[in-house]
């Protein structure tokens, strides 16, 4: 397959593919193709994204004056618990896996499917149903605790759906399981004749251990919602010290779903740009082992750093001193993913269609967010950084900055293949760079808010806070231009956009070796796999390309 | 648009360094990142016929380098901000204790003199302040960002933070842990004078009685005098008919517990012995206190504890 790798068999126009395979609405809702399951959560993840984006405008329009632009404490901290819930369960969360994964897992590994098709269509209608029930939590009245639900506030004191809220969550849980152990099986189940471990693209492997952290954390989760919610309704003391509880108890378990949560967000991301990179570099990706193990590396630390969210909760000072040193270390993996990326730019041939753009946006934004995160591992420097707007700076630049920048760069890559059309290319570069500067000029100021002691989820503030504010606000106007451009050109081009070929980027993976779109069955005879990944030819087959 | 924060405590500069240095070796980190980069987007662009020679083979030495680089760097900034928490978690021992009472939506300080201040807090600059806080409802979180300082303050919990401050001045003072509607209005001020205006403020202010003495008051109204005798001196010694352990001397003093085990009578402990007397019951007593869980506020436990506090053995008869 030596130059076959880049030249992948054309296909026939108008062949069938499995957006054909049946055009009833029956045959998308009672579907169990993989591919169209994917485009069914790519609609549902997309309503919450740009849901949750409302609610972030709102909040950021809201801080424009010193005493608030909209009236009512209460609606204003409604508004940040829509916008975190939504964003964090509803999006993030599944956007990569449940989408690009869903889509790619079976193709990437030659396989005609996911190990449990009909698991995964369940998955979908868990989904559907915790976010129905978020709906009505928030047209009941909404939430107000913000998304950590931190007690005895959301146990005995809001007076706001905090019962619905967390059913909601629950319920999206176990869509997150069911996704998870689907991956997993699949991935040691059928993987296709010569795909080896050390063969699988690293976004696989991403994906793997993303899916190990879903099974292992989300049931805890669950369960500490579950106590939450038998505080809240039959007070029964757990969290409540009134009721002779620990609300610590309550931060310990929830931060220990919910800091793996953090990477279960991040490591596909990881997987999509080292994908991405290689492919415009058209090289293999510098130390691939490194990265790989660097993935599974990542994902058992991140079990080990919760309480690096407490240094100012009252825990004792030698967890403190642990979980500083830990949050160092679960570091290193990362910067050392980073190294890798550039080192796959070092001598490669490196092209600036719009995915690569994404994905360089992304290496910045994800750099930025990492080493502001040395500052808060920093126990003396997080005693003055934490709760403040530093640290909703950090985390956007991680979760926007770093993971909305690597769900766009993926989807941009993987949109011929997944809808048969291309993208408008101008449009796609021009939304990467829009996004990169709205996102920087949103974000960046909150760095210096925070340094100077502005709280998170204040409604009002101090005067002196208003000029950094009302930069952050003016920067988030164009981020949201930013993201409604590619909502924009990506849905035109689903209809005028030029017809895909089966390898438009001349990239390795069994994905690009079927037709775009691709067939229902995948591939028309399993394939089989005899190379490494990435294996890009030497530069001198490239140099004559060129 | 001001970007200096006033450095007003002893610490606060050691935190700045630490933020320096943070700061510094980020930049130096994103200068290489986005230096290379940017280096490889243009040298190494598809269309550019620079030679790249043969592809590098052997990764493992370069992945090493950089792995050990990035660990020792970490661990240096994990040492510097280690040390400086810790020195920052341990209070002097004579250091000025003022209690702090977080509740939806204001804070409400008491001074040892019976001084009572709501969303103000008035002290004196050159001495350490240790500050004794908890809350009557929900959690709360008490931030001087002028002193670089922050802690939550929990319900059935003391909390302590210190500090020291050098510049005389009004600081803000932020509640940083979301509390409810209420959130960005529980805002106070920090004044911050030198010592003799504070005794000043302490004299004008003066409360008719100390913490302790009106801690005295409620021994006697919630009948705690009538088991633990009149100062404390323990229910035998004063003639009462019950036993009951003594109080004065009490606190910092180990105390037997029923399980065997040996606990330290701290702020907390006398609080716990009040609200839930069967938890940590003094061993050779009977169960017989009964608990005044959700009688007794939060303030007047201060006064009770603060009146058991001053109670020593050389006071007695």
């Amino acid at each position: 397959m030596s130059d076959t790798v880049i030249e992948a068999p054309e296909f026939a126009e108008g062949t069938a593919s499995y957006l054909t395979d049946g055009t009833t609405l029956r045959s998308w809702l009672l579907t169990t193709d993989h591919k169209r399951i994917a485009i069914l959560y790519f609609g549902t993840i997309t309503i919450f994204f740009f849901g949750g984006g409302a609610a972030a405008a709102l909040v950021r329009y809201n801080l424009i004056v010193p005493q608030g632009m909209i009236a009512s404490a209460e609606t204003y901290n409604r508004l940040f618990t829509l916008h975190g819930v939504v964003m964090v369960w509803f999006f993030l969360i599944p956007a990569v896996p449940a989408t690009l994964g869903n889509f790619l897992v079976p193709l990437m590994l030659g396989a005609r499917d996911l190990a449990f098709p009909k698991l995964n269509l369940l998955s979908w209608y868990l989904f559907v149903a915790a976010g129905l029930v978020v709906l009505y939590a928030l047209l009941a009245g909404g939430v107000d605790t913000g998304w950590t639900f931190y007690t005895p506030l959301s146990s005995a004191y809001s007076k706001s759906h905090v019962v619905a809220a967390v059913t909601g969550v629950f319920i999206a849980g176990f869509s997150s399981i069911a996704t998870g152990l689907n991956f997993i099986v699949t991935i040691h189940r059928l993987r296709a004749p010569g795909m080896t471990w050390y063969r699988m693209p690293v976004f696989l492997w991403s994906l793997y251990a993303t899916s190990v952290l879903l099974v292992l954390a989300t049931p805890v989760l669950a369960m500490t919602l579950l106590l939450l919610s038998f505080e809240r309704i039959f007070h029964i003391g757990v969290f409540d010290p009134a009721l002779g509880g620990d609300p610590l108890l309550f931060q310990h378990l929830f931060w220990f779903y919910s800091h793996p949560a953090v990477y279960i967000m991040i490591l596909p991301g990881l997987g999509v740009i080292s994908e991405i990179v290689p492919a415009f570099s058209s090289k293999r990706l510098f130390g691939y082992k490194f990265v790989v193990w660097c993935s599974i590396a990542i994902a058992v630390i991140s079990f080990l750093v919760w309480g690096h969210h407490m240094f100012v909760a009252g825990t004792s000072l030698y967890s403190a001193l642990v979980f500083s040193i830990l949050s160092y270390v679960v570091a290193v993996p990362s910067a050392i993913k980073v190294f890798n990326w550039i080192g796959t730019m070092h001598k490669g041939f490196v092209r600036f269609d719009a995915p690569m753009l994404y994905a360089i946006g992304f290496i910045g934004l994800f750099t930025m967010g990492g080493l502001t995160g040395l500052f808060v591992a920093a126990l003396a420097a997080d005693v003055h950084l934490s709760q403040t707007y530093f640290v909703v700076a950090h985390f956007h630049y991680v979760m926007v900055g770093g993971m909305v920048s690597a769900y766009f760069a993926g989807l941009h890559f993987w949109w011929p293949k997944i809808t048969g059309r291309m993208y408008p290319e101008m449009w796609g570069r021009a939304g990467a760079v829009i996004i990169f500067i709205g996102f920087n000029l949103t974000f960046f100021p909150q760095f210096f808010l925070g340094y100077l002691g502005m709280p998170r989820r204040y409604h009002a503030y101090p005067p002196e806070f208003q000029v950094l504010n009302v930069l952050s606000s003016a920067g988030a106007t164009i981020l949201a231009v930013g993201y409604l451009l590619p909502l924009a050109y990506l849905t035109w081009s689903l209809f005028y956009g030029e017809r895909a070929r089966a390898n438009p980027w001349g990239a390795t993976g069994l994905e690009w070796q079927t037709a775009s779109p691709p067939l229902t069955e995948n591939f028309v005879s399993t394939p089989t796999v005899t190379e490494p990944p990435y294996n890009y030819p030497p530069p001198e087959v490239v140099q004559r390309h060129v | 648009m001001n970007l200096w924060l006033p450095q007003a405590t002893t610490s606060a500069a050691e935190v700045d360094y630490l933020i320096l240095a943070l700061l510094l070796t980020s930049c130096a980190i994103l200068a290489l990142v986005f230096g290379l980069i940017l280096l490889y987007m243009i040298k190494y662009r598809a269309g550019s016929d620079f030679d790249r020679g043969a592809p590098d083979e052997r990764t493992w030495r370069l992945e090493a380098a950089w792995t050990v680089a990035t660990l020792l760097i970490f661990f240096g900034l994990f040492v510097w901000g280690a040390d400086l928490y810790v020195r920052l978690f341990q209070p002097p021992s004579d250091a000025l204790k003022i209690y702090v009472i977080g509740k939806q939506w204001m804070w409400k300080i008491e001074h040892q003199g019976g001084q009572r201040e709501i969303n103000a807090l008035h002290l004196p600059v050159g001495r350490a302040i240790q500050l004794v806080m908890t809350s009557e409802d929900v959690i709360h979180d008490f931030s001087v960002p002028a002193f670089r300082i922050k802690h939550d303050v929990l319900p059935g919990r003391y909390e302590t933070l210190w500090f020291e401050v050098n510049e005389p001045g009004t600081y803000h003072l932020f509640c940083t842990q979301l509390c409810g509607t209420g959130h960005a209005e529980m805002f106070g001020e920090i004044v911050a004078m030198p010592a003799p205006e504070y005794q000043n403020w302490l004299e004008q202010n003066g409360a008719a009685e100390t913490l302790a003495s009106a801690g005295e008051t409620l021994f006697m109204r919630y009948g705690c005098s009538g088991c633990h005798g009149g100062n404390g001196a323990g229910g035998r010694q004063s003639g009462s008919t019950v036993r009951a352990p003594a109080l004065a001397g009490l606190y910092g003093s180990p105390v037997p517990l029923t399980d065997g085990s040996i606990v330290t009578a701290d702020d907390l402990y006398i609080r716990d012995c009040i609200l839930s007397p069967e938890r940590r019951r003094v061993a050779s007593y009977p169960p017989l206190m009964p608990s005044f869980a959700g009688q007794i506020s939060e303030e007047d436990l201060l006064k009770i504890t603060a009146y058991i506090k001053s109670l020593t053995p050389e006071k007695l008869p």
